[in-house]
């Protein structure tokens, strides 16, 4: 396939970890923070952290909306779905996530709750039109990547005038999330692989206040391994010149400015919650987007006066310390034991490219020294 | 969430919609993130959304780069 | 007997299952005419036939495919590949299938008629007959069209020993052609996924297949067709089984390029898509090579390849050699996937 088997070829691959080894400094222990969920993804489905030099920690951060969806947001969107007459939509990611008393959406559904599985926002535009006497609602996750077609969703919505329409909107924004990272004591991250998609829509002058504000450098990364490993160098080599730059390994997709037009939909579209309460990280101010007053007939929120209840992590979780880079999967107790994809206590087993889970599901062979 | 995918354009229908290939798989999304695309051009898809062009230029430049590593590196390389 | 079937424009109903002349006019019209043999002529609620010397087997599996009709096949095709395949896993030949009918009250009789013929299609180029059978119906709401469950019984030849714990490390691992296909080709039938593909089903008795294979290779230690969880449950599965641990890699697995990009499009992952015309096979290595040849040689064998290794591991791992260069698990999953947005 175009645009991807090149980014994948094995020899490109050995040839980026031999010139990573080329430049690494023997003597320190580099820690980078790949932000986006779909490069933990692509990290542990290719085996790449294996063809680093052991001095280099890849550190897997926050950025998996659904491992961050606070359990309350769950719980609301569980009693939605049981309430008369609502058929409730969502991205299949979000049906196995537990919320409170291991209830989840797909459990909701076997005991009769009208849960459905999109893969688009349009999806739920046409089920809405095809029931006309039923509620739709559309439980709407994801960063930047996944919000202007959430926006584009709405702005149809308006133009046709469809009544039994509506959003739950817990849509999430990167660069808040990384400050929130960074403000956080004792963390311990040189520098940031950069979500490629986000910054797609984003730009890359988003990120200008980590190198600004705390002198850490940013690459903007592919997902693809050649694209990663790409990247990678490119921390490692601003990280040994003193340098902390906004960087752009993706400039096939991502120009400086982004996507204007998604920009300004989002921003007509939607307005910043004040705050918003993120599993394993706590609350962070202005992190996140609920629905602007010109959409506010489509707002679920307010159509059903959603109350989103604050539920506490599992005693056993370390999710918190694992999103912000302090511990690995493996320094969990409960990692693989009371915690498993089929039964998560936390965030970060919850969805398949949570730093837990994807371990878990890829790399716990590497446990027991290979030979 | 970040799974989006490389597509060729291959034909464009009213309402900003286009049919889009993915190594021989056809679908019907939307192209009303983006301004004008044409005919032939690649696009990143996601939920059914276009988010951005694929920049050819760019792309070579990058290969090209990925290129001269990989030549200063497995020179020595037995395959 | 009267002919009291609507095929163009009728339905099945409640009486269909009563037991009375309804029921036997269906029988008669759709059942018998098509799957039409000696045994079924007999109208008897069983079916006799001389046992021969040697093992048998016998397999089962219920049917419950939806959407009904899907390119390359439909489910009562689908159920007499299934239950050959199941039988031929063990090296045996199949020698007669049953089949009872669970139908939806409403189901068209002409998408009945159209199941029974793909099926007696099937059963007559397999060259095993659908001997016995039986047909219920359940009310409106209460089924999804039909369920079909089939048996078959077969023979083992003599000297033939496969089974699933049988796999030993140094053993090559092979399969007979592309991942997904199937999966793939379900998928774009499904209501909410907008994409057109030329992808088919793979569906299809190995049996033939089987017994070259078996005929070139009688030390064949296992052989399984990856059904539903694709062929990282079968590898689990054997893996287990035999208490060992495999190895394969990423660039070996036959793929084709449009099954690639619908598992792009969707997140999923290959490796976990059913399969419904392939088989793995697990064989002592300085055979492999040799049975490759005799599986590409065969119509159901064209794209076969050899995909792995069997090797020491305690822990039962299934591991992969990732076109990138490195290695990750191809973990045993606990449910079925689903695709992945994020």
């Amino acid at each position: 396939m175009k645009y991807i088997a090149e980014y994948r070829d094995g020899a490109k691959v050995r040839a980026m970890a031999k010139a990573i080894a080329a430049e690494v400094q023997p003597d320190r222990i580099y820690h980078l923070m790949e932000f986006c969920g779909g490069h933990t993804h692509s990290l542990h489905r290719y085996g790449l952290s294996q063809l680093l030099p052991p001095n280099i920690r890849m550190i897997h951060g926050p950025g998996c909306p659904v491992c961050v969806l606070p359990m309350g947001c769950i719980d609301a969107a569980i009693r939605l779905a049981a309430s008369t007459g609502v058929i409730l939509c969502t991205y299949a990611d979000m049906l196995r996530v537990p919320g409170s008393g291991g209830q989840s959406l797909m459990k909701a559904r076997a005991q009769g709750s009208d849960v459905r599985m999109l893969y688009s926002p349009m999806d739920a535009l046409r089920i809405a039109q095809e029931n006309p006497g039923r509620e739709l609602v559309f439980f709407a996750i994801g960063f930047e990547t996944t919000t202007p077609p959430t926006a584009m969703a709405l702005k149809d919505a308006q133009r046709v005038g469809l009544k039994n329409f509506s959003v739950f909107c817990n849509h999430v924004l990167t660069p808040p999330a990384m400050r929130g990272i960074l403000a956080q004591p004792g963390v311990m991250v040189d520098g940031f692989v950069g979500p490629g998609h986000v910054s797609a829509v984003i730009g890359e002058q988003a990120y200008a206040f980590a190198p600004r504000e705390y002198a850490k450098p940013v690459v903007i990364s592919g997902f693809e391994p050649v694209d990663l490993m790409a990247s990678i160098r490119m921390l490692i080599r601003q990280i040994n010149q003193g340098r902390a730059e906004v960087e752009n390994e993706y400039t096939r997709v991502v120009s400086p400015q982004g996507n204007l037009r998604a920009q300004a939909l989002m921003a007509e579209v939607f307005e910043l919650r004040p705050r918003f309460d993120w599993r394993g990280l706590g609350s962070i101010p202005e992190s996140a987007l609920r629905l602007s007053d010109g959409f506010a007939e489509w707002d679920a929120e307010r159509r059903f006066g959603i109350q989103v209840e604050t539920v506490p992590d599992h005693k056993a979780c370390e999710c918190a310390d694992i999103l912000r880079g302090l511990k690995q999967p493996a320094d969990c107790k409960a990692f693989a034991t009371a915690c498993s994809p089929e039964n998560p206590l936390g965030a970060c087993m919850v969805s398949s490219e949570g730093a837990c889970a994807a371990y878990y599901a890829y790399g716990r062979h590497l446990e027991i020294c290979e030979p | 969430m970040c799974l989006a995918l490389p597509a060729k354009v291959l034909a464009l229908h009213e309402a900003g919609m286009a049919t889009v290939d993915v190594g021989g798989i056809t679908k019907e999304i939307s192209l009303g993130l983006l301004e004008e695309v044409k005919v032939g051009e690649y696009v990143i898809v996601h939920v059914g959304y276009a988010l951005s062009c694929i920049s050819a230029e760019e792309a070579q430049k990058t290969l090209a780069l990925f290129a001269e590593i990989s030549q200063r590196f497995l020179e020595d390389d037995q395959v | 007997m009267n002919h009291i079937l609507d095929i163009k424009q009728g339905c099945v109903d409640m009486s269909h299952g009563g037991g009375g002349r309804a029921m036997a006019g269906l029988i008669e019209e759709l059942f018998m005419k098509y799957l039409d043999n000696p045994w079924l002529r007999q109208q008897n609620d069983q079916a006799a036939f001389e046992v021969p010397a040697g093992r048998m087997v016998m397999a089962t599996d219920g049917h419950v495919v939806s959407p009904l009709f899907f390119p390359g096949g439909d489910i009562g095709s689908l159920s007499v590949h299934g239950s050959i395949n199941d039988v031929a896993m063990a090296g045996a030949r199949p020698l007669y299938l049953s089949a009872g009918f669970i139908l939806e009250e409403g189901l068209p009789l002409a998408d009945l008629e159209r199941i029974v013929c793909s099926m007696a299609k099937a059963s007559q180029e397999a060259g095993v007959p659908v001997v016995t059978g039986d047909t219920k119906v359940v009310e409106r709401g209460k089924g999804d069209g039909v369920y079909i469950t089939t048996t078959g019984v077969g023979l083992v030849p003599e000297g033939v020993q496969i089974s699933g714990d049988q796999a030993t490390p140094g053993d090559a691992i092979l399969i007979n052609g592309t991942l997904g296909d199937h999966g793939v080709a379900i998928m774009s039938r499904r209501e909410n996924l907008s994409f057109a593909t030329s992808i088919e089903s793979d569906s299809a008795s190995l049996h033939t297949l089987v017994a070259t294979m078996v005929e070139a290779c009688p030390q064949i230690h296992c052989l399984r067709d990856p059904t539903r969880g694709g062929v990282a449950a079968t590898l689990n599965e054997l893996a287990r089984q035999s208490g060992v641990g495999m190895e394969i890699q990423e660039q070996r697995l036959p793929l084709r390029e449009e099954v690639a990009g619908a598992c792009e499009l969707l997140g999923l992952d290959p490796l976990y898509v059913a399969n419904e015309g392939k088989l793995i096979a697990i064989v002592p290595e300085e055979a492999a090579a040799a049975l490759l040849e005799v599986m590409r040689d065969h119509p159901l064998g064209q794209d076969a390849a050899i995909i792995g290794r069997v090797v020491e591991d305690k822990r039962c791992f299934v591991r992969m050699r990732t076109v990138a260069g490195g290695t990750r698990m191809v973990d045993w999953l606990n449910g079925e996937q689903l695709p992945r947005i994020c």
